[in-house]
């Protein structure tokens, strides 16, 4: 499989990244060199062979439902969660007016 | 039972409908972080680093949030998977921080199961089987506001990383009614279970719905997904409209795109949602900040043993062993508080009285379902009046029962006490009707021969007037003479 | 006095302990190395001497109290600016988070605070993690302290991602220096300047508060002058955070205490697949020169085969950039970082332009690579397909397990290359960690040691991995190595 210039387009748009048509076209070949080494994984039999999952064997911990248990992932830190936002007004987060 | 069908300028069609239910599932704190869940909280004020996205933060799995979904999964005959596991949906907006929703898409937590529905409330036949697709549990994303800022959208991230489980039905629905009876019945369950508060006007049950329709018989067509409709009747008019708007399009030579839409119910119709348009390819896969959910015989059987009697079983109790009308029975088991309140008043009238339940219940039922809630409405008294007390209603329905009082002297008693400030016991012992047939007898003597008009007509065959005469007598006696006692000595006096 | 800058982690320790010099003396001294080397090597993003004066004050008056000591009192290291410590910029070397002042400390970081340690400051490191020379950051790239003995002074790699941690510590900025592991983060750069460092078992430290890359993959560790001193500096990272839900829960082990290069009844594995054709002769002739020391050392040394060894780096390949892919979606200017607002531009344009403007190429390079990798119709070819190959990675590994103890290989295929060299083609870059991916993928223990100087006079590592939770084992093989090496080699002083 390889990519064009509109699978690039396409693909920069899904991941939210503005590019230029000249980036566009410097990336093609640099990823279609990328996609082509990738792929000897094709070769790769797999067959009954699961994906990985766990990488060290390990099981989910499960929380206790209590609220800010720990104050490091609990709630009520406002002014902590909007300190570093670029527009913070009334205790909110703003962003460009959103039409639904 | 007939079928729905619309009629459309090239003959009947069908409407196809699933819905995907979204229910806050009800825990203290958020899936993946400690903060609260509380509806209504100031802006921004029950948000975590977690839920903000902070740059190095990770999530960590709310067991009474998988112990509820698993509780709803087994109150809808749901096989439990005991290996499930998290996946990302990665897409960008404003309201989802982390730029995914940590949801499940490959291994849900719950499978196929299916709930009855009942299309017709005083036929208990009219019922129809609606599929469950899966039951799986994600977060919610957080609440925009667009109206505070001339340029700006505001962002509040309280709601982000609430539980949420979604509900998806089969496409088994084929009428608006069906539809609303589904959303109905599965609210009722939630909340027999308590893993939802249904509570549809703070947004805690929200659902999209699909829509399609074809000519009888035929292939499935295109559906649209009408996007976080928020009560029974919006449901019911989004397959409506969104039902006509695709018939209309397709006879005009149109076709179905499958497509987001939003309800907007000032206009009663659905539109295209332009900014989900782009949002198709989701790049969903296992979440690796997380490891698959592994669930063990005793949490799935504690999970089983915390669930109550469900809505089902007990309208079954209440019409068989309780002998309850079927509508009464309906009635009872709607609202998980009402049935709850019936069963407490039951058991303690039946303590108070010495007889057993199915010889009271129907006498607690009635005085619940119109006696009691007549008075109530009367008074504009709420139900969660303390005065309106266990203790006070088993003693009038125990009077009642008893033959101590009339059920009309019940309520009387009732109102007064509710509105004034008399003494119960005393009230009951006071109005105790008489069985004295001496007393009675003496009283309706009285009446007759104080009535001799009435008494030719009735004789004459003006039957109607014996109510007059029970009136009279009941009058006479204050209102506490037995109206049975009474009936048996009037028949008997006038011949 | 004795240049304390000289000392790593134990001595200074100990000197402090005893009394030889005061913690502030060598937070001073190590401050004003930090400060002459800055405009020359580029280490330190930020540097903060006062917080390493803090901390040594804090040491200094704990001692004078009696009170005890924590395992790294005294002790001021450099913190990979991948850490988020609060109040202190965190950057991941990105112009997205400049500025960026986290309101919390990351566990890793806090837990070397609380053993005594001190900050010299934020280290400089390949943009989010991405790089193998340091020629991503957008603070610019970091110098190696080393140079070619041919009289030239071409500025070479100091390695990556973790390269400011490795120039900081062989260039005696820092006695040690934390450094993360994605697919041989603190290997590579050790390897690259002659200094030692540990990548231990995933889930050993927590990933909470670092800034994610591949969160399957990301793991913490420690890069300081010798095994003791990474010993002792990983017993202060490591331990269970109910934090993060892939931490393992499992007790520290006394590593330092445990040390032992006697590798006697040991047996250890060296891996016919990592032989390649063409084979850089110098590194060849190193590892069988590591062959000879660990022999000497009491152990039994066995050929073992990986035979999935040559599909590990495009296996890394497609995990590595799709995890990346979605973890980076939350910069996306609206809770912290960069903001790139064009004039009249709607919300999906903000992220577009945001993501443009604050993002390097190879991060975007990346993240196209992951977005392609899952989306619609591809996911199964590649993702899944690698998530199996990853699984028959680690099946070589455990079944190596049966046949030896650790394994022996080299760390890189090179020595140290020139900055330039290879940053014009990814692929070639990428192949600088062939050997230290399959580690990675199958989440093992495993470390770089100095083995000594090829002919250019430039360091070359050799690497020991072992098995899951062994730790012990590969730094037991480690010291067994540093002993027979006695590397004493260090750049000359010409900043
Ligand atoms: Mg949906
Ligand atoms: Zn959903």
């Amino acid at each position: 499989m390889s990519v064009d210039t509109a699978t690039v387009a396409k693909i920069a748009a899904l991941a939210r990244l503005k590019v230029s048509e000249a980036e566009i076209a410097a990336m093609v070949p640099e990823l279609n060199g990328i996609l082509a080494w990738v792929e000897q994984l094709g070769e790769v039999d797999v067959t009954g062979v699961e994906p990985m999952t766990a990488v060290i064997e390990n099981k989910l911990r499960l929380r206790e439902d209590v609220i800010d248990a720990d104050p490091l992932t609990g709630g009520g830190k406002r002014d902590d969660v909007l300190a570093n936002a670029p527009a913070a007004e009334h205790g909110f987060f703003g962003v460009p007016k959103v039409i639904e | 039972m007939s079928e729905y069908r619309i009629k459309g300028e090239t003959g009947d069609w069908e409407v196809v409908i699933g819905l995907e239910v979204h229910a806050q599932v009800v825990s203290k704190s958020k899936l993946f972080s400690g903060s609260a869940t509380a509806f209504g909280a100031e802006p921004n004020s029950q948000v975590s680093l977690v839920d903000a996205a902070m740059p190095g933060m990770l999530p960590v799995l709310n067991k009474e949030c998988i112990r509820q979904a698993v509780r709803t999964g087994m109150a809808i005959n749901a096989p439990i998977n005991k290996w499930s596991r998290f996946d990302r949906k990665n897409y960008f907006y404003a309201d989802l921080p982390q730029g995914y929703q940590i949801s499940q898409l490959y291994h849900p937590l719950v499978g196929e199961g299916e709930i009855e529905v009942s299309l017709d409330e005083k036929n208990p036949e009219a019922v129809k089987t609606i599929g469950i697709e899966r039951i799986h549990v994600e977060q919610d994303a957080g609440k925009l506001m667009h109206d505070q800022h001339p340029t700006m959208s505001y962002v509040d991230l309280n709601r982000s990383g609430v539980a949420l489980m979604e509900i998806v039905s089969k496409p088994d629905m084929r009428s608006p009614a069906e539809a609303g009876a589904y959303l109905r019945k599965l609210r009722t369950i939630l909340r027999y279970v308590g893993s939802c508060d249904g509570n549809m006007e703070e947004g805690s049950m929200r659902a999209d719905v699909n829509v399609s329709v074809r000519k009888p018989g035929a292939e499935f067509g295109t559906r649209t997904e009408t996007k976080n409709v928020n009560s029974v009747r919006f449901v019911m008019a989004v397959v409506e409209q969104e039902a006509r708007r695709q018939i209309d399009l397709i006879e005009d030579g149109g076709t179905v795109v499958q497509e987001t839409r939003l309800y907007d119910p000032d206009r009663n119709e659905t539109r295209s949602m332009r900014s989900k348009e782009d949002a198709h390819d989701y790049r969903y896969f296992p979440d690796p900040d997380l490891l698959p959910l592994e669930l063990d015989e005793a949490f799935l059987a504690e999970c089983r043993a915390s669930l109550p009697e469900l809505p089902d079983a007990k309208r079954a109790r209440y019409e068989g062993p309780l002998g309850l009308s079927a509508y009464n029975a309906n009635a009872l088991t709607a609202e998980v508080e009402t049935a709850m309140a019936f069963e407490e008043l039951l058991a303690s009238v039946a303590k108070a009285s010495g007889k057993g339940e199915a010889d009271v219940a129907k006498r607690v039922a009635n005085w619940l379902l119109s006696e009691r809630a007549g008075v109530l409405s009367a008074n504009n008294v709420l139900a969660s009046d303390p005065k309106n007390s266990l203790e006070a209603n088993t003693a009038l329905v125990v009077a009642a029962e008893s033959g101590a009082i009339s059920g009309s002297k019940a309520k009387e008693i009732f109102a007064l006490y509710l509105t004034g400030d008399i003494d119960l016991a005393k009230e009951i012992e006071a109005n105790q009707q008489t069985s004295d047939t001496g007393a009675i007898e003496a009283a309706i003597a009285k009446i007759l021969a104080d009535n001799a008009d009435k008494v030719e007509q009735y004789k004459g065959g003006k039957e109607a007037l014996f109510g007059f005469f029970v009136g009279q007598t009941m009058k006479a006696m204050q209102g506490k003479a037995n109206p049975g006692v009474v009936n048996e000595l009037l028949k008997k006096a006038l011949g | 006095m004795t240049d304390v800058t000289e000392l790593g982690v134990a001595a200074i320790r100990e000197g402090v302990a005893k009394g030889d010099f005061t913690a502030v003396e060598v937070a001073e001294a190590f401050n004003a190395n930090v400060a002459a080397a800055q405009q020359a090597l580029n280490a330190f993003i930020v540097p903060t001497p006062e917080k390493a004066v803090e901390a040594a004050q804090a040491v200094d008056a704990a001692r004078a109290a009696g009170k005890p000591l924590g395992k790294m009192a005294g002790v001021p290291i450099g913190m990979k600016d991948l850490f988020a410590t609060r109040g202190i910029q965190t950057t991941a070397a990105s112009h997205i988070l400049e500025g960026f002042k986290p309101e919390y400390e990351s566990t890793v970081s806090q837990k070397l605070w609380d053993a005594g340690a001190g900050m010299l400051g934020k280290l400089n490191l390949d943009q989010f993690a991405m790089g193998s020379s340091n020629e991503t950051s957008y603070f610019g790239n970091v110098i190696s302290p080393w140079r070619r003995n041919d009289g030239g002074n071409a500025a070479l790699a100091p390695g990556g991602s973790s390269g400011g941690s490795s120039a900081a510590v062989a260039a005696r900025l820092a006695p040690a220096a934390t450094g993360t592991d994605t697919g041989g983060s603190i290997r590579q750069p050790a390897a690259f300047t002659g200094i030692s460092g540990i990548k231990p078992t995933y889930g050993r430290c927590s990933r909470w508060g670092v800034v994610a890359f591949a969160s399957s993959l990301d793991q913490a560790g420690p890069m300081a002058r010798d095994v003791r001193d990474c010993a002792i500096m990983l017993e202060a990272m490591a331990g269970f955070d109910p934090k993060d839900s892939t931490s393992l829960d499992l007790p520290v082990p006394d590593w330092e205490a445990a040390l032992s290069g006697d590798l006697t009844g040991k047996k250890v594995g060296i891996p016919r697949e990592y032989r390649l054709d063409g084979m850089d002769e110098e590194v060849a002739k190193s590892w069988d020169q590591g062959i000879a020391w660990l022999k000497d050392a009491g152990a039994e040394i066995v050929e073992i085969s990986l035979p999935h060894t040559k599909y590990a780096l495009p296996t890394y390949y497609i995990i590595a950039p799709a995890e990346a892919s979605s973890n980076l979606a939350r910069y996306d200017g609206v809770r912290y970082g960069l903001r790139d607002l064009p004039d009249g531009a709607g919300l999906q344009d903000m992220y577009a332009a945001t993501r443009a403007a604050g993002f390097g190429p190879e991060v975007k390079r990346r993240i196209l690579i992951g977005t392609y990798v899952l989306s619609a119709g591809f996911y199964d070819a590649y993702y899944t397909q690698a998530q199996k190959v990853r699984a028959l990675i680690s099946r070589d590994f455990k079944e190596a397990w049966a046949h030896c103890d650790v394994i022996l290989a080299p760390t890189t295929p090179s020595a140290s290359f020139a900055l330039g060299e290879k940053s014009a083609d990814p692929l070639e870059m990428y192949l600088n960690d062939v050997f230290s991916v399959p580690a990675s993928l199958a989440g093992l223990p495993a470390m770089s040691v100095p083995a000594g100087l090829n002919a250019e006079g430039l360091p070359l590592g050799l690497q020991i991995i072992g098995k899951p939770f062994d730790e012990q084992g590969v730094l037991n093989a480690g010291l067994a190595i540093e002993s027979r090496a006695q590397f004493s080699a260090k750049p000359e002083k010409w900043w």
